[in-house]
């Protein structure tokens, strides 16, 4: 408190953004431990003061994975393209988790941290950045389990997952960034956003084929269907993970071109939201 | 010397009467339009050609505002509510942008506002200190290197590991503000009107201005508290209705600023476009506070009986109305609530009224209230059916305390009242 900041203060110019704003990822960059720091404190409060702790990011998976087995494998018997249904159905649930985690609490990041965004200026989209990340961690510990399935049900992965999971990973990373960024921006005016939630998180569970296997669904609509992102993301972790499907075809690049249309104008419309956050929250 | 602050023709437009608009459906026909509608709308806004601009209330809340800041100098914000000043303060820390105009900001802005932004109440003091300094954009070695000056400014040494939400609410004051401190920005904004937080929270933040400034480094500083103003800057810009009256040193912009009648100098009038359409057929026309020889004034003294005037006119006959206020401290703590007809001759008298102009007075009697500023805050409403008008703003004035109990020895007191007691002293042996 004795002495004037020694380095060169740097110049910021304040105007109105015009149109498609920049994305000022500069800003982004200076403010990179910022978004450690919220990820690690979400991972920190998460669990505070419950009697399972860390426990619950493995008992939630868990738990959806035997009633899902139970529902589709023994009474309705659907077909799992040889793999034993505990370790099909968790192979899915993991990027799914990391989606729902994305969608729910990425949505409700903006008003969630209201005191933040009309008090001080900081890049908002780490707000959102940060939910999704978060959920890497819970993502992390889930993994684990599925090892030790695929150990149980000797499951053997193929060998390119070395270099095909990571990528599937980012596919469904940014998947759950682009919808959190509509989502998040849109609920700090509509906050019909908190209504619709629930009813889109179910709805789009039911679209995506974490429960059964895509094959189920008839050859003329597959292209159709991989217009839902996550049915990519589902697909190619199970074929990553598993060898079930087909490997990248036409349905992955739709997908894949989704997610990427997706995230790319949540970006544009987030930040052309941005600048009016803090007087219509 | 170098320009720290640059501020070219900014303005800042703010859409009003939107959210009351949403729910005064006249007819069952309306809602149905509009929640027809609704999706479109959303969709509309979406694609960002919102109709908004064409169909609703937009007003500017500052407009056409200039100046040039030098590093090192000291600039007071006067003006009274709705002038614009924290308007100005939001853009310069960027909060939120400007509609027209350009601001060159040279340096960090940072606001004593933010104290504690960003606590979480299950972390410990340690982990907060860190979260909330990366909130406030200060670098992890930066935290590190003044870990030790914050914790041992903040005075909470051994309860540092330990969550804050088993602190006391004045740690966990002290904490954030240690952070906040600690920052060191070159340039300060301090928004004295929503500074939150006990007296002495209050001196140490402007204890805290003070040192800044002396460090050369660029404060603006936003109050009603003339006297501070006074004394601590060198130069003011006077704001009225979103725009820029004068600049000029202190003593010269405070007095333009007192004379213009734009102060809240002992009386708040309302003119027709302050008073929301809902208040209807009630319609505020002025609060006076007045001294004992009746001079409206915007300082009383303590030893000396208030008189709080409230003119208004019905437009219409109302039964059950009281008209009251809410008094409180400038930190937002009440103080007290009274209403006109709270005594029962009164009330039996004029529980329903007819339309006309009316003067609802009260006199506070002496002896009431402790040193420092407070806010009456006035409503007019009929119990359990409706409220016409609320202000919980209206008025600010100050207490002098000379001659009040206890003031011969020179130190300050804790609490809003100082009333005068009947104090015994017996000797018994």
């Amino acid at each position: 408190m004795t002495e004037l900041t020694k380095h060169e203060p740097h110049t910021v110019y304040i105007k109105p953004s015009k149109g498609l704003a920049a994305l000022n990822l500069r800003d982004l960059w200076v403010y990179r431990e910022l978004i450690f720091f919220m990820v690690w404190r979400d991972v920190k409060v998460k669990y505070k003061q419950t009697l399972l702790g860390m426990a619950w990011a493995v008992i939630q998976p868990v738990m959806t994975m035997l009633v899902f087995t139970f529902l589709f494998d023994r009474v309705a018997k659907l077909p799992t393209e040889g793999i034993p249904y505990p370790v099909f159905s968790f192979t899915a649930l993991l990027p799914w988790g990391l989606f729902v985690v994305a969608l729910n609490q990425g949505s409700r990041s903006l008003v969630a941290h209201n005191n933040m965004v009309t008090k001080i200026y900081f890049p908002r989209l780490i707000l959102p950045m940060s939910s999704v990340f978060s959920g890497l961690v819970d993502f992390a510990i889930a993994f684990v389990i599925l090892v030790i399935l695929m150990f149980y049900y000797q499951v053997t992965p193929a060998w390119n997952l070395i270099w095909t999971l990571p990528l599937f990973l980012l596919l469904a990373i940014v998947t759950a960034l682009g919808v959190a960024l509509w989502l998040s921006a849109i609920n700090v005016q509509y906050r019909d956003v908190n209504q619709a939630l629930p009813f889109l998180t179910q709805f789009w569970l039911f679209a995506t084929p974490v429960a059964y296997s895509a094959s189920v669904i008839s050859e003329k609509w597959q292209v159709l269907y991989s217009l839902n992102p996550m049915a990519g993301v589902v697909n190619g972790f199970r074929w990553a993970l598993l060898g079930t499907g087909n490997g990248p075809d036409i349905t992955l690049w739709v997908s894949v071109g989704i997610s990427i249309l997706i995230f790319i104008s949540g970006l544009f419309y987030f930040r052309s939201m941005e600048k009016t956050f803090a007087d219509t929250i | 010397m170098t320009t720290a602050i640059s501020v070219k023709n900014i303005g800042k437009q703010y859409k009003i009467g939107a959210a009351e608009s949403k729910f005064r459906y006249n007819m069952l026909r309306d809602v149905i339009v509009d929640t027809v509608s609704a999706p479109i709308r959303l969709a509309k806004a979406m694609i960002g050609k919102s109709d908004r601009r064409t169909n609703q209330n937009y007003v500017w809340a500052l407009k056409d505002v200039s100046f040039d800041l030098e590093e090192g100098r000291v600039l007071g914000i006067v003006g009274r509510n709705g002038a614009g000043k924290s308007t100005l303060l939001k853009i310069l820390s960027r909060v939120t942008e400007p509609t027209v105009g350009t601001v060159t900001v040279r340096g960090r802005v940072g606001s004593l506002l933010e104290v504690g932004t960003g606590f979480h109440p299950e972390l410990t003091g340690r982990e907060n200190i860190y979260m909330n300094g990366a909130i406030l954009g200060m670098k992890r070695s930066e935290i590190d290197s003044k870990f030790d000056e914050i914790v041992d400014f903040s005075e909470v040494t051994q309860y540092i590991d330990t969550p804050v939400k088993r602190y006391s609410s004045g740690m966990y004051l002290r904490l954030a503000f240690a952070v906040a401190a600690h920052l060191e920005p070159e340039i300060l904004v301090v928004d004295e009107v929503l500074a939150v937080g006990d007296a002495e929270f209050q001196k140490k933040c402007l204890g805290k201005m003070g040192d800044v400034a002396q460090q050369g480094r660029t404060v603006l500083f936003v109050s009603h508290n003339m006297s501070a103003i006074l004394r601590l800057t060198q130069e003011a810009i006077v704001l009225n209705k979103g725009q820029m009256l004068m600049r000029a040193p202190t003593q010269e912009a405070v007095d333009f600023y007192l004379s213009s009648g734009q102060a809240q100098a002992g009386e708040r009038v309302w003119e027709a476009e302050d008073v929301p359409a809902a208040s209807a057929p009630f319609r505020p026309i002025s609060l006076k506070i007045k001294n004992r020889s009746e001079k409206v004034v915007d300082t009383v003294r303590s030893t000396e009986p208030v008189t709080v005037e409230f003119e208004y006119q019905l437009d219409a006959p109302i039964t059950g109305l009281r008209v009251g206020m809410y008094l409180s401290t400038m930190r937002g703590e009440y103080v007290l609530t009274s209403f006109d007809t709270d005594a029962p001759n009164l009330f039996e008298k004029f529980d329903s009224r007819q339309a006309g102009r009316f003067i609802s007075r009260a006199e506070i009697p002496a002896d009431i209230f402790n040193e420092g500023r407070y806010t009456i805050g006035v409503n007019a409403s009929s119990f359990g059916v409706r409220r016409y008008f609320m202000d919980e703003n209206a008025i600010a004035f100050n207490v002098d305390i000379s001659g009040a109990p206890g003031t011969h020895w020179p130190e300050p007191r804790v609490g809003p009242v100082r009333p005068r007691f009947n104090w015994t002293i017996e000797k018994l042996d």
